[in-house]
């Protein structure tokens, strides 16, 4: 019994890593980095990030500072790190809302069907017509620029793509034996879906979770890009490569290379992450760590 | 008459692509308190329909004439909550057992969610039941079983979880969908053994779907025979099998192979077996019929009480005289 269940864990263990490839495990390592980096970072930075020396303005490296200065003279690995929270945390707002309305909007389409289903799906048409961006500007726009209103607007345009995916995967499981056996059962619709087909959903839903928080850090640097996003002084990779921007025409690219770095470099990272996730689907069993904690 | 489970005149139409395709045409039978009644017929003669009917688990756009009561309750009436708990009260043994069972929720909680949301109790307690009754369906290592997730298990171990599933819901009625068709032959006799003694020390009252006439007659009180989506003959299972009053019985039962006689071919009914939707006026059968008359092209015989059950042919007397001779 004990050999078995050894011999079971290594293979799951096996699985799960061959599953990621050596590609997978790279962005993931580069996210994991990333994301301590977010949480300690700016503990880590000896400099303000918001404190200006005019006289280091577009300054080179120094001891201390050793991505040197942007224009107004504030330490650039300073800004950097402390941006690394609010470009993480952004788009994790983004995809929690986004994926709990989506695919709650799919779950409930999924279940009632008829004209409920027809109903939701066309006004998730009418919703694709509307690029995200474009909806994101306008409500910063009416409600006042900021990063709250910036992710709300992204979360709402996410919808459409999320819940399309997750009502499709929906129906297909609504309609499996187990699910009308439970419904045999007695058991009501809100407790099937909750406790059983979200679950068997959550493979599909980790990996385009992680798709969308690759697009959702795009589009809200494009936002903070424009202005309507986060705000400065505060630090923000979408605000540095706009403000970035008046240096690169004076040959001093520094601030805005690094901060699209690091959004191109974690974009990467997630997007690869996604589609190793949504390759290995069959493989991988995310849903074991929402499990109680018990043995495999 | 009124018994655990009464079906009245039960037709059912589904949406068809251009007109509504029939499945059931006037079903009527009913089970007593404790009886058992096996329902037997081909593919597509209606069995899993009727069952599907009472749980009310018919596809979209399925029309359902007639009333099942259970219990003297009409299931047409009940929504939301009362048809939960009648449900629960009904269990459906199926026939694929893997296809029914989350594939992500191990055993165990399979087997105490109804416990833990119907009756309100603890986890621990429901497991405790929920081991009890997996050593009585037989399978051993209770505890650990429950840990276990269902690609881990064989079919007959998992059916018998299913068994044991039906059990814990305390029901006096089991729905039991052909539960042992996908298992390997030696499997379908253990858990048919084991099904059938624990309906017996409860006194459960059991609605049998198989193809299998002789298994249907070894665990049935009463067996009733369908074609086409309708009932043929119902009677008692041992007369039905040595005596069969309606030819189309008969010729199931001539049809069946035996160990004792070695024969070159076996006997067949001319013919492919029909649906409701291709079923003729008059009787369903006549097309393939051996005894046909022109009564049975023009009026659908009604199910009559005869000996010891029913039976829907216009002949049978004349029949049974002439086979006495």
């Amino acid at each position: 019994m004990t050999a078995t269940s050894v011999v079971r864990a290594r293979a799951g263990a096996r699985a799960g890593r061959g599953g990621l490839g050596p590609l997978g495990v790279t962005a993931a390592t580069v996210i994991a980095v990333a994301v301590v980096l977010a949480a300690i970072g700016p503990e880590l930075a000896s400099a303000d990030p918001n404190a200006s020396d005019f006289a280091h303005a577009y300054g080179p490296p120094t001891p201390g500072h050793p991505l040197g200065y942007d224009s107004q003279g504030r330490d650039l690995l300073a800004r950097l790190l402390t941006g690394a929270r609010t470009s993480l945390l952004g788009p994790l707002w983004v995809v929690a809302l986004g994926m709990t309305a989506g695919t709650a909007i799919a779950v409930v389409a999924a279940w009632r069907g008829g004209w409920l289903d027809s109903m939701v799906s066309s006004v998730l048409e009418v919703m694709f017509s509307f690029p995200g961006v474009l909806l994101a500007m306008l409500v910063a726009a009416v409600f006042g620029p900021g990063l709250t209103s910036a992710v709300f607007a992204l979360a709402v345009a996410y919808i459409p793509y999320i819940a399309r995916l997750v009502r499709s995967a929906a129906v297909a499981e609504r309609h499996k034996p187990y699910i009308q056996a439970l419904e045999v059962q007695g058991l009501g619709a809100f407790t099937i879906c909750l406790r059983h087909l979200v679950p068997n959903l959550l493979p599909l839903l980790a990996a385009q979770a992680t798709l969308f928080f690759g697009y959702a850090m795009v589009d809200l640097a494009i936002v903070s890009f424009f202005g309507l996003g986060v705000q400065p002084p505060d630090a923000d990779w979408g605000v540095m490569v706009a403000s970035g921007q008046s240096g690169v025409l004076q040959g001093y690219p520094a601030e805005s290379l690094l901060a699209g770095g690091c959004i191109v470099l974690l974009v990467v990272a997630f997007n690869v992450l996604g589609e190793r996730l949504s390759d290995g689907r069959r493989v991988h069993r995310p849903w074991r760590l929402f499990r109680r904690g018990g043995t495999a | 008459m009124s018994g655990i489970l009464d079906i009245d005149h039960l037709t059912v139409t589904l949406a068809g692509e251009d007109r509504p395709k029939p499945v059931l045409s006037d079903v009527s039978m009913s089970i007593a308190e404790g009886e058992a009644v096996g329902l037997v017929g081909e593919s597509g003669s209606g069995k899993s329909m009727t069952v599907r009917s009472i749980i009310r688990l018919l596809p979209p756009g399925a029309r359902m004439e007639g009333n099942i009561r259970v219990r003297g309750v009409d299931l047409g009436t009940l929504r939301g909550a009362a048809l939960r708990k009648m449900r629960a009260e009904m269990p459906v043994i199926f026939q694929d057992p893997r296809a029914h069972i989350n594939p992500v929720r191990s055993v165990g909680d399979f087997l105490t969610e109804a416990l833990r949301i119907h009756r309100r109790m603890s986890r621990a307690a429901a497991e405790d039941r929920a081991a009890d009754v997996l050593d009585e369906v037989g399978v051993s290592e209770a505890r650990r079983r429950l840990r276990q997730y269902p690609h881990e298990l064989s079919g007959g171990l998992l059916q018998r979880v299913m068994i044991a599933s039906a059990l814990l819901a305390e029901p006096r009625l089991l729905l039991a969908d052909e539960p042992t068709t996908a298992l390997d032959v030696t499997t379908q006799a253990e858990v048919m053994a084991v099904m059938d003694e624990l309906r017996r020390e409860r006194g459960l009252a059991m609605l049998f779907i198989t193809h299998d006439l002789e298994l249907a007659a070894a665990i049935c009180d009463r067996t009733a025979v369908m074609y086409a989506g309708r009932v043929m003959e119902v009677r008692a299972s041992a007369s039905l099998l040595e005596r069969p009053l309606h030819p189309y019985t008969a010729a199931l039962a001539t049809a069946r192979p035996s160990i004792e006689r070695k024969v070159d071919r076996l006997t067949t009914i001319p013919g492919r077996p029909l649906s409701a939707f291709e079923a003729p006026d008059g009787c369903a059968f006549n097309t393939r019929c051996a005894h046909v008359r022109e009564s049975c092209r023009e009026q659908r015989p009604e199910l009559r009480t005869l000996l010891d059950g029913q039976v829907a042919c216009v002949r049978v007397e004349e029949l049974q005289a002439v086979s006495h001779d």
